[in-house]
């Protein structure tokens, strides 16, 4: 989905150029609330929550199916992964997972999806058209961030207790090298290119980027706040732009992203959004920038040329995912 | 005596097997490491027996061997009050037991391998001679569940040994302070620690005043020293001191209530005002008496009604449900925290482990002690050692039986390195000078 962003993106700049002032588009964001097992759906040109439909006990990772039809979640109270029509917002079906799914990322042909099911440290490959469980794959204590290369040829897990990034070979299903990351790695992802491999560690404060060519890490990102105690800062969500210049790091408890630059890899700035901020998600023009804030009960939209926090949006009770659809 | 509980978990289910039966393989490997032949867990009726486990093979030959051993003094100590607060005979090696499976689930990415031998002993002095037996066999890395007369005899018969002893179990502030072992760290949570954790709450809560009721056994008399220092710090005023002396006698018996609703109202009658009632009763063998029954209308807290822990069973904060999970599949009860620090010790060496990449004793104490460690340990936040006495930072929780109330430290509680170190003993106050020698 993403890098099919990638291109709505470029096309968006391109007539961007041809065109004196369009109208900016409206974009449907999807904000899964953990608490309130329910989802926000917003208008991201308004801004606004337009409606809000319930869901399965405790949704959290969630994407769009390929076509932008099926909005994908993980309800993981559950132990399953419900399947809603995204202009309805009805049920369409549920798919199998392992026990407590969490993240997910689908394969750039559309199908199969990847499941990380933190209960008994397993990948689960799940096809979404027939609705069956193709395999699991063994992966370290607690699998959590999953990231996808922009070719689909190799899937990356994160394990939290494990504290691994591991590479796995999507037409074999099998981990083919390890990589030993700071604590508690929550989110993986590839940068456009699939060049970089962003690896944020919650409990270890820092981002880890590899070479995704020969699994060496590049270098490892380090956050420093005035007034926030290094505790605080716990890296989550990572969005990188879809020219693949800029990257943004959810920084948790700090109630910061951090903007970074990808070549020098430096902060550029830090933008005080809400409070607990986890995951994030572009708008398909690459525009603005969705951050779910869980303790604030709120989402921050971050304008991305300007690098300003431009709105916050209340939502349900403990905002985790977010995906935007191109609608 | 060495009970030799068998952990060497050699169950690999990643080799040689078919896709589609790799989560039942987990399980019974699961059963296999925590029960070794004993049938296959109970919840799970669908799951073959246990013998259709992967046979133990060899460790490769490229595998590193990381030997843990756990040592326990086994005390006779009164039961407590409650049928629910009754001691599990694994009370501790059930968190070492879990720590090993998770160091292993890493391992296997490492080529490294984790084992745990148990030896228990009521004697102090067998133990201790088990100890130093096995360690000048090769097993360089201790938990102690032991008296602190004891941990600190066994500190000194290992002296100059290859040695690191984690104290899981001993609360004593002593054992950081004046008489800290440069070779002995500690992750239970000291007294003060817990005593700073509640009082912050209780700041935060704006309930200055308090009336400490304290029972007659020394631990009793240390936690109260802890709430009396605690009390100073946080701004709070103890309005009164009462040692509970009642001979509590037998935890059980037919009857007993009736008593018990007349004694602890005239006990706690004719206070100066109060907003709390503090207990001290390391034991349980009185303070679960205190709530409901005081003569004026007032919380509980303290070892009893809100509680100042390491661990909780009911917590599912920062990914704790599957860590919950993975012990109640494991051991079939709740994960106390003894449990938990338990489990901390061995995942401390683990972490040394996969982090150096090594199983040498120097490697992993070197970067234990070296400010690069931290370890996740379910609490928000990474837990580091204070390298000026041994003991891992950590926050509190602040419970009630059933459920979580907060987490100190409090908000607002400022520090200038770590606000976890508004907890406790902190570097200019410590007394401690063995371990930075």
């Amino acid at each position: 989905m993403r890098f099919k962003v990638g291109i709505a993106a470029l096309l968006g700049i391109a007539s961007a150029f041809a065109l004196p002032a369009p109208a900016a588009l409206a974009y449907t964001a999807f904000v899964t609330n953990e608490k309130d097992n329910s989802v926000s759906v917003i208008d991201t040109e308004k801004m606004e929550v337009v409606n809000t439909f319930p869901v399965g006990q405790r949704p959290r990772g969630v994407i769009l199916s390929k076509d932008g039809k099926w909005l994908i979640v993980c309800t993981s109270d559950d132990n399953i992964i419900q399947v809603y029509d995204t202009t309805t917002h009805k049920l369409v079906k549920t798919l199998p997972s392992g026990p407590d799914p969490e993240l997910l990322v689908l394969h750039p042909s559309g199908n199969p999806l990847y499941v990380a099911n933190e209960d008994d440290n397993l990948v689960t490959v799940v096809d979404i058209e027939q609705g069956k469980i193709i395999n699991d794959i063994p992966v370290g204590v607690e699998p959590e961030g999953m990231g996808m290369s922009p070719d689909g040829k190799v899937l990356v897990n994160t394990s939290e207790t494990t504290n691994m990034a591991h590479f796995i070979d999507t037409e074999t299903h099998k981990t083919f090298d390890n990589v030993l990351v700071d604590s508690r790695p929550r989110v993986a992802m590839f940068n456009p290119k699939g060049d970089q491999l962003w690896v944020s560690s919650e409990i270890g404060g820092t981002v880890t980027v590899i070479n995704p060519a020969d699994r060496k890490i590049i270098t490892k990102i380090h956050f420093e706040i005035p007034g926030i105690t290094a505790e605080a800062i716990q890296p989550v969500g990572i969005r990188i732009t879809p020219d693949g210049k800029t990257a943004f790091v959810a920084l948790g408890p700090a109630n910061r992203v951090a903007v970074v630059d990808t070549s020098t890899f430096k902060v550029i700035k830090y933008l005080l959004v809400g409070q607990r901020v986890w995951q994030l998600a572009f708008t398909p023009d690459g525009k603005k920038l969705l951050t779910t804030n869980g303790a604030s009960n709120d989402v921050s939209v971050i304008d991305v040329d300007a690098l300003k926090v431009i709105k916050s949006i209340r939502t349900g009770r403990y905002p985790w995912g977010v995906v935007v659809a191109p609608f | 005596m060495a009970t030799g509980i068998a952990v060497r978990s050699r169950c690999n289910p990643l080799l040689g097997l078919p896709a589609q039966p790799i989560r039942r393989v987990l399980l019974a490997c699961a059963a296999a490491l925590v029960f070794g032949s004993a049938p296959a867990l109970a919840q799970d009726p669908a799951s073959p027996p246990a013998a259709e486990a992967p046979k133990a093979e060899p460790a490769k030959p490229d595998t590193t061997v990381v030997p843990i051993l756990l040592a326990r003094e086994l005390r006779d100590e009164p039961l407590p009050l409650s049928l629910l607060d009754l001691p599990p005979k694994d009370l501790g090696v059930a968190g070492a037991k879990l720590a090993i499976t998770d160091n292993n689930t890493t391992g296997r990415f490492m080529n490294q391998e984790f084992t745990l031998d148990t030896v228990e002993d009521s004697d102090p002095d067998k133990l201790i001679a088990d100890v130093v037996k096995k360690v000048d066999e090769g097993q360089h890395f201790v938990l102690v569940d032991a008296a602190p007369a004891t941990l600190l005899k066994m500190a000194d018969a290992l002296k100059g040994k290859e040695a690191l002893l984690i104290n899981y179990s001993a609360p004593d502030d002593s054992l950081r302070e004046e008489d800290c072992r440069a070779q002995v760290l500690h992750t239970a949570p000291t007294r003060s620690m817990l005593a700073d954790g509640l009082a912050q709450y209780l700041a935060w809560k704006k309930w200055p005043r308090w009336l400490l009721v304290l029972g007659p056994t020394e631990k009793d008399k240390l936690y109260a020293d802890a709430i009396r220092r605690a009390a100073k710090r946080f701004g709070a005023k103890i309005v009164e001191e009462r040692v509970f002396t009642y001979d509590t006698g037998n935890r059980r018996s037919d009857g007993g209530f009736e008593q018990v609703q007349q004694q602890i109202p005239t006990f706690t009658q004719g206070a100066p005002d109060h907003d709390i009632v503090i207990v001290a009763d390391e034991s349980s063998l009185f303070g679960d008496y205190l709530p409901y029954r005081t003569w004026e209308p007032r919380p509980v807290a303290g070892t009893a009604g809100l509680t100042a822990q390491s661990w909780h069973p009911a917590i599912e904060l920062w990914g704790g449900t599957q860590f919950q999970n993975r012990f109640k599949r494991q051991s079939a009860r709740d994960m106390r925290p003894i449990d938990y620090n338990a489990w901390l010790a061995a995942r401390m060496i683990g972490e040394a482990a996969s982090r150096t990449k090594s199983g040498k004793y120097a490697d992993l104490v070197g970067y234990i002690k070296s400010p690069k460690f931290d370890i996740a340990g379910f609490k928000g936040v990474g837990l580091s050692l204070r390298n000026w006495n041994g003991q891992l930072r950590q926050p509190i929780l602040i419970t009630t039986p059933k459920l979580l109330v907060s987490v100190s430290p409090q908000q607002g509680f400022l520090h200038q390195f770590s606000e976890l170190d508004t907890l406790g003993v902190d570097k200019p106050e410590t007394k401690c000078r063995a371990y930075t020698q």
